[in-house]
């Protein structure tokens, strides 16, 4: 423990990162530019979200970290342990005990209080960037509000498939002002980006961070003839029995048999414990922790 | 009556070579000019210049705005700028794969600046992109191909399209059947009279093809090393050119 600096990051770089939030919560939705760091661990693994937490991690803090909305995978684990072990701080599994949240991927179903903090990691924070590759254009787009091309990409979704196919990077528009890039969460969860918790979005790689403050409007885009609509698996928990949270499908064998259960652990076990039982689960046994 | 365009000793210079310089002229609503020169002769810079793509180093582009009355976009604000770029400027280029975005459809294509300007209702998107492919004679059930599947002369006409449909009032054109074989040229320049007509475009259309100015310009003006040799009516230029250039340029045009 002593040979790091608490949260691994020099304080000089906590501070460049600190001033970087500060910017983006004052401009919501701005993407901030930040000398991004080399942290131990491969980009893509939410080297952004790491740095965005390290800044704002103190040691009263309690962390929980989600990857695909599980607190038990590689990504999630692996996290976890890299501030347990550099800042010392407790950890937790539990939505509402946690204080910092750092996710991949989802919001937590239950909802989070202003007393909280969680930070996304982010692969691509650019939304026009799969149709205007130039940096300096988009930019200049952002700068100038002109946001006809994000409409394009919906237009090229409805024309090609029928419907807005876009399930995930839902882009939103912040506070009538900029459009942003929610990071890669299915757009089950854009509804929530209306939240009491302050969200950070890190993204390492590409060197930006940028912030939704509390009760910040947030609006999903559409058509006036095809509007935005929050999608999950038509099905109910087969372990939890919840009939409104978002889902993941799991193939159980080589006969296409398929269980749906909550993507959200916590969520899935918390309303195990208190005795829901799905189809295919089973009465919850073991201690609380 | 007022011009649409007015331009005042216009120059713009690549460190000590000319670009172009000392160029004016007036432009009135309806009126297509050509600008005819070989190659290096500043057309494209003079074109860019006026499209506001490069800032010119000295002279006034007036443009007669809707709201306004003329106004110098030279000086205008950048916003102010790339808002007429994509309502009452439409900008042809040579290379359609330059004007177009290739990987969205056809529809997307002509529906960008619409979307560009506010429109959020897919159906009418969808309609004015359907009508507009029409009237460049693309057949509807291209409508969801993209660009990289369609043939040049398509890829131009697609081009054109994506620019009319918020209906400019001045389209610049880069060599638009530059690249493109004889035949399709024709039908081309067939449908771009057609359009200017209809639609009572005032156009600028740089080209080193004389038979492209003679079919679509009202007026021509002849450029050699950055600088106006000759101005005049199409017909009294090219078949009666006063200036040795001209007189060489005309002169140059193969007989079959």
């Amino acid at each position: 423990m002593s040979e790091y600096n608490f949260a691994y990051l020099d304080e000089q770089t906590k501070r460049m990162i600190r001033r970087a939030i500060l910017k983006g919560l004052a401009t919501p939705g701005y993407q901030v530019p930040f000398a991004s760091r080399e942290m131990p661990m491969p980009y893509g693994w939410g080297t952004g979200g790491v740095q965005v937490s390290a800044a704002i991690l103190t040691p009263a803090d309690t962390l929980k970290v989600i990857d695909q909305g599980a607190d038990d995978t590689t990504n999630a684990v692996s996290i976890r342990r890299f501030f347990e072990k550099t800042a010392a701080v407790s950890v937790t599994e539990a939505t509402g005990d946690a204080s910092v949240i750092q996710t991949r991927h989802r919001i937590p179903e239950e909802r989070l209080r202003e007393d909280q903090i969680i930070v996304y990691q982010v692969p691509i924070p650019e939304p026009l960037r799969f149709l205007e590759p130039s940096e300096v254009e988009t930019r200049k787009m952002h700068g100038l509000e002109e946001y006809g091309l994000m409409h394009v990409k919906l237009y090229e979704d409805i024309s090609q498939h029928g419907a807005i196919a876009t399930a995930y990077a839902y882009p939103v528009k912040v506070e009538g002002r900029y459009v942003m890039d929610p990071s890669p969460i299915p757009k089950f969860d854009n509804p929530k980006l209306e939240m009491a918790a302050i969200q950070l979005f890190g993204a390492g790689r590409e060197q930006r961070i940028y912030a939704i403050p509390p009760y910040t409007k947030v609006v999903s885009l559409d058509f006036e003839d095809h509007p935005f609509e929050p999608t999950k698996a038509d099905h109910a928990c087969d372990l939890c029995a919840a009939e409104n949270s978002y889902l993941d499908e799991l193939i159980t064998d080589d006969q296409g048999s398929r269980m749906f259960m909550c993507s959200d652990t916590d969520y899935c076990a918390s309303r195990r414990r208190q005795g829901h039982v799905g189809v295919k689960g089973t009465v919850f046994e073991g201690s609380a922790t | 009556m007022t011009p649409l365009l007015k331009v005042e000793d216009l120059a713009k210079f690549y460190g000590k070579r000319v670009g172009c310089a000392g160029v004016s002229f007036d432009l009135y609503p309806g009126e297509v000019m050509g600008i005819v020169g070989e190659s290096g002769s500043g057309k494209s810079t003079l074109l860019n210049c006026l499209a506001g793509h490069l800032a010119p180093d000295t002279g006034a582009v007036w443009f007669d705005t809707r709201a306004e009355g003329l106004r110098d976009t030279i000086t205008m604000n950048e916003p102010e700028r790339r808002m007429l770029g994509r309502t009452d400027w439409a900008f042809v280029h040579q290379h359609a794969r330059d004007g177009l975005r290739m990987n969205v459809s056809a529809g997307g294509n002509v529906g960008e600046r619409l979307m560009a300007v506010g429109a959020r209702h897919y159906g009418d998107i969808r309609m004015a992109a359907a009508d507009w492919l029409g009237r460049v004679e693309i057949h509807e059930d291209r409508i969801d191909d993209r660009p990289t599947a369609f043939s040049g002369g398509m890829q131009q006409r697609l081009q054109i399209a994506r620019n009319l449909v918020t209906g400019p009032r001045l389209v610049f054109m880069d060599e638009p059947t530059g690249g493109l074989d004889v035949s399709v040229q024709a039908r081309l320049l067939d449908l771009l009279r057609g359009l200017v007509r209809e639609m009572n475009l005032s156009a600028i259309i740089v080209t080193h093809d004389l038979a492209v100015v003679r079919l679509l310009a009202d007026r021509l003006m002849v450029m050699k090393d950055g600088h106006v040799v000759e101005t005049g009516l199409t017909d009294q230029v090219l078949d009666d050119p006063q200036h040795p250039y001209s007189q060489l340029l005309v002169s140059s045009v193969l007989q079959v």
